[in-house]
């Protein structure tokens, strides 16, 4: 159509159409599952039209052809629908949510065209078949009334649950912005750099300038961060998707309930977590959720539930999935886990232990795989995917009422606030976020707890750590060391080392192949002196130390 | 130069008609919905508008009808894009005042012509 056209703006006008494209799809799909939920409300029919004839307006537009053919059909239901010769039901949403995710193979240009094609043919033949029933169906029901009669394509009659958009905004490709926060990420090191060069050659007027860049480099990664954060609720829209799916697909009912979702996390990680999300809801469905005659007999309601919920807690972002299905068998896990050989017979397990269980390699509950969660992941995949965001995952479960997967992750994975503190010639860094307080212990007083490893902290009792010990330093301790007291989730924990230097603003940088079983390390970061220091992973810390079965890491 | 307006509420649209009227000499200024080009119409003059015919907020019916009870926008030529060609369509567009009818899709060329017609 464009032979008019440079090539060169051609091709960026076939990029704003895929992108219009892509995000008219996913309004599509949104809209859809409203649909769902109130098949009568003449607003979202109207959206719903709007929507489809849009996306077949603009095919037609840029020459795709195959995509303004396959939308046709649709429109016209969708327009039969909104001057109410047709209704609402859930074999239109479902024929066109199949659509829509032929459509979007189609746009993205990713699928194989040889699977695409046969199937959105095959779909086009049954909303064409329905087309025809779809009509017949509600003139032999004249009583209902008609759904969205009136023209109110106009002025939206406001309200009707339609989000305004957001009110000024640009598009910026991704890429461009991983490079703005790679380069922020090199300008904090170079500015440690300077900071360090300042604090060797006192003159008044250069550290006035030194101090001004760190703040603005500071202020400048803030920003950079934010541009990068957004909310979760991308990924719910496909997870209740999934759930709706999912529970045609086994005729049970779910209901899904979100909390959160203007919770803002960094693109990367949202990107990172959708699939391990899904999988904890896929087996919420599947090995949680009771099938409807087991629940009315436990007395539950027929309907299942599950709960996504995503919170800020401090630093970290809290996500649970949350569902009210028959919970853990304990004694089930447990014989699973001695059969595959993950733990011998004879060892006696807290309950929180076994549960721990699933999350083992190789381990999977069902009995019987199904087409669902049997897909040879297991939740130790999900594990890993949330520890490889520097989170955790961890479950909790009720016997008959349910059970909770909790993934903790840290709001953003490059930059972070840390605290640098050294053992003998070497730097650590401890995350900032999980700090809660510096106390010196001087020699005499480690003599006069006889050994213990403990400090009292306002009548608290607190076990430490000696990080000197962890690490295999040799050196001899100074007089006055320092306990750094760290806090996750309700446990306390002192890490011993020589001196706090002061906050770090830490660029992460990930440790190479051969430094990544060193335990208790995450990650390092270059300092302003050009040296290296090592990120304390605290978690791994604490949990290594608790699996010693004693709050003191032995001597 | 001549300024076109161009309201759809599709940016593959509007940039369509962007660059292919800025290709023949004329200024084009966006608006996405009928609400928005009339808060931008009150502040330029425009010789010339492209308007769609579906649109959120304020459609292009809706549009065509407030703009022409406005002395300034008596004769403005405004071409309607639509995907439908049914007589009933076309003529509910005249009836409310719009100058000419475009029916989706169309080529840059057909555009210029169009546009280089109201306004010869």
């Amino acid at each position: 159509m464009n032979e008019m056209l440079p090539d060169e703006i051609h091709e960026s006008l076939l990029a704003t159409f895929r992108e219009e494209s892509l995000e008219q799809l996913t309004e599509l799909e949104t809209t859809l599952m409203e649909l769902e939920i109130s098949p009568n409300d003449p607003e979202v029919i109207n959206k719903a039209f709007r929507t489809l004839h849009t996306i077949k307006g603009n095919a037609g537009m840029f020459g795709f052809e195959d995509i303004e053919a396959y939308t046709h059909d649709l429109e016209s239901a969708f327009d039969f629908v909104r001057k109410g010769t047709m209704k609402v039901c859930p074999e239109l949403i479902d024929l066109t949510l199949r659509a829509r995710d032929g459509l979007l193979v189609l746009l993205q240009g990713t699928g194989d065209p040889n699977t695409v094609r046969p199937e959105m043919e095959k779909v086009m033949t049954l909303v064409a078949e329905f087309l025809s029933q779809g009509q017949k169906v509600i003139l032999d029901d004249p009583g209902q009334e008609a759904a969205g009669k009136k023209e109110d394509r106009g002025q939206g009659s406001g309200g009707g649950g339609a989000r305004e958009k957001p009110e000024s905004s640009v598009r910026v490709a991704s890429g461009k912005l991983d490079q703005l926060v790679n380069l922020v990420g090199e300008m904090v090191t170079v500015q440690a750099r300077l900071t360090q060069l300042v604090s060797e050659r006192p003159d008044p007027a250069l550290e006035a300038v030194a101090e001004e860049v760190e703040s603005l480099t500071w202020e400048l990664r803030e920003n950079a961060f934010s541009i990068r954060m957004i909310p979760i609720e991308t990924t719910y829209r496909r997870i209740k998707r999934l759930v709706r799916d999912l529970s045609r697909e086994l005729g049970q009912e779910v209901e899904l309930i979100t909390e959160g979702a203007e919770t803002e996390l960094d693109k990367n990680v949202i990107e990172k977590l959708t699939d391990p999300l899904m999988h904890l809801i896929r087996n919420s469905v599947d090995h949680g959720i009771e099938s409807a005659g087991e629940r009315i007999q436990a007395g539950k309601p027929e309907k299942g539930n599950i709960r996504l919920s995503a919170t800020n807690a401090g630093a970290d972002v809290v996500i649970r999935v949350e569902d009210d299905g028959r919970g853990l068998d304990a004694e089930g896990i447990r014989k699973k886990a001695v059969e595959k050989g993950l733990v011998p017979a004879e060892v006696d397990l807290s309950t929180a232990d076994i549960y721990s269980l699933i999350f083992a390699p190789g381990f999977s509950t069902a009995s019987q795989v199904t087409n669902i969660s049997g897909r040879g992941v297991g939740l130790d995949v999900v594990k890993k995917a949330a520890e490889e965001l520097r989170g955790n995952l961890t479950v909790d479960s009720v016997p008959g009422q349910g059970t909770t997967f909790i993934i903790r992750l840290p709001l953003t994975l490059a930059i972070i606030d840390g605290l640098l503190v050294n053992v003998a010639e070497n730097k650590y860094i401890v995350p900032l976020s999980i700090v809660e307080e510096c106390v010196f212990l001087t020699s005499e007083a480690i003599k006069s707890s006889h050994n213990r490893r403990i400090i009292r902290l306002r009548g608290e009792i607190v076990p430490y750590i000696s990080m000197r010990e962890w690490f295999g330093i040799l050196s001899e301790p100074p007089d006055i060391q320092q306990v750094v007291v760290v806090r996750e989730g309700d446990r306390r924990i002192g890490l011993l080392l020589d001196h706090v230097i002061g906050e770090h603003q830490t660029v992460i940088k990930s440790l190479g192949k051969v430094y990544r079983n060193v335990d208790g390390v995450s990650g390092a970061t270059i300092l302003g002196d050009g040296t290296i220091s090592l990120i304390l992973d605290v978690s791994r810390i604490m949990r290594v130390t608790e699996e010693t079965e004693s709050p003191v890491f032995a001597a | 130069m001549k300024r076109v307006m161009t309201v759809d509420d599709s940016a593959s649209v509007r940039m369509m008609i962007r660059v292919t009227l800025s290709g023949a000499g004329y200024e084009v200024v966006e608006a996405t919905n009928g609400l928005e080009a009339l808060k931008k119409l009150s502040e330029m003059d425009v010789q010339a508008m492209v308007v769609d015919l579906n649109m959120p907020e304020m459609g292009g019916l809706d549009l065509v009808k407030k703009l022409r009870r406005i002395p300034g926008f008596l004769s403005t030529p405004i071409i309607m894009l639509t995907t439908e060609s049914s007589r009933e369509v076309i003529q509910k567009g005249k009836d409310a005042g719009a100058t000419g009818w475009m029916v989706k899709p169309f080529s840059p060329e057909q555009l210029v012509n169009v546009i280089r017609r109201v306004l010869s």
